[in-house]
C-alpha cells in the first residue's frame, strides 16, 4: 500500500541514509587539508630535581609553550586535545614518554597561544636516570572531528638536557 | 490512495529532492566553513521534501484508474474456473 506511512518510512530511511553520506563526505574533506602547525618550547627553569627515597628521580620544571595549531582546523573539526610530553631512551626502556603539561583547544580562534606553567603532571623517572639525561619535548595532537575520521600527529623538538647534578 | 503514476511521481521527487538538499547542504557547508549550516540545509530540504512528497495531494491523483461499470460488466460472463483436466490412464498396451 503506497499509505501515507510508507511513504513517510521510505523518505526518512532514504534521508538517514544520505545525511551519513554527506558526513562521510565532510570527513573525507579534512583529507584534503594539509596542516603546518608549528610549536615552541623553552625550558625556563628547573624548580628542583631530586631523588625521591624510593629511588626515582623526580624533576620540576617551569616551561614557556608556544604553539600556532590554528592550522589544524576545519570546518568538520570538534576540538583539537595537546599534550606535551618528554621524551628519552633509558637502559631498560627504549623510549620513556612522560606526559607534562596537556590541554584542549575548543576553537580556531584560541589555537595560537602561548602558556607559562611548571609541568602539570609529574615528571618521575623509572629509576635514576634523569641526571645529564637529553631528552625530547614532543607536542602530539588528536584533532577530534564532528564526524569521521580522528587524526593525530607531533612535532618532536629535541636538544633539552636535565643538569649533571641534583638541586 | 494515489494512483499509479502519483505514486511514481512522489517517489522519484523524493528521492531527486533530498538528493539535490544533500548536495547544496554540503556545497553551503564547505564553502562557508560551517558544519552548522550544512546540517541546517538539509534539514529544512528533508522538511520541505516531507511536505510535498508524504501526504497525499491532489495533484497525485490526476490519472485516477478507471472501473468498468458494473452494468457494463455484467453483460459478459465471469470466466468459469477451469474443470480439472481429464487425465487419460493410459491402458497398458496389450501385445
Amino acid at each position: 500500500m503506497h499509505s501515507f506511512g510508507f511513504r513517510a518510512n521510505a523518505l526518512l530511511t532514504f534521508a538517514a541514509t544520505i545525511l551519513a553520506v554527506i558526513c562521510a563526505m565532510a570527513s573525507f574533506s579534512d583529507t584534503l587539508n594539509s596542516p603546518s602547525p608549528t610549536a615552541e618550547v623553552q625550558v625556563l627553569s628547573i624548580n628542583w630535581f631530586q631523588n625521591q627515597p624510593n629511588g626515582n628521580d623526580e624533576v620540576s620544571m617551569t616551561l614557556n609553550i608556544s604553539a600556532d595549531l590554528q592550522s589544524l582546523f576545519t570546518w568538520n573539526t570538534k576540538q583539537v586535545f595537546v599534550f606535551l610530553a618528554a621524551e628519552y631512551e633509558t637502559p631498560t626502556n627504549s623510549l620513556n614518554q612522560i606526559s607534562l603539561w596537556d590541554g584542549i583547544v575548543p576553537s580556531k580562534e584560541i589555537a595560537k597561544f602561548q602558556i607559562h606553567t611548571s609541568n602539570k603532571y609529574r615528571f618521575v623517572d623509572q629509576g635514576s636516570n634523569l641526571r645529564g639525561k637529553k631528552f625530547n619535548l614532543t607536542l602530539h595532537w588528536h584533532v577530534m572531528p564532528k564526524t569521521g575520521k580522528m587524526f593525530a600527529d607531533k612535532l618532536v623538538m629535541s636538544g633539552y638536557r636535565l643538569p649533571q647534578e641534583y638541586r | 490512495m494515489m494512483d499509479w503514476q502519483g505514486q511514481k511521481l512522489a517517489e522519484q521527487l523524493m528521492q531527486i529532492m533530498l538528493v539535490a538538499f544533500a548536495v547544496v547542504a554540503f556545497l553551503t557547508g564547505y564553502v562557508m566553513g560551517s558544519f552548522r549550516l550544512m546540517i541546517l540545509v538539509y534539514a529544512g530540504g528533508v522538511f520541505l521534501t516531507t511536505l510535498i512528497t508524504v501526504p497525499n495531494w491532489p495533484f497525485f491523483n490526476r490519472h485516477p484508474l478507471k472501473w468498468l461499470d458494473p452494468s457494463v460488466a455484467e453483460k459478459y460472463p465471469k470466466p468459469q474456473p477451469q474443470e480439472p483436466p481429464v487425465v487419460l490412464k493410459k491402458k497398458p498396451a496389450k501385445k
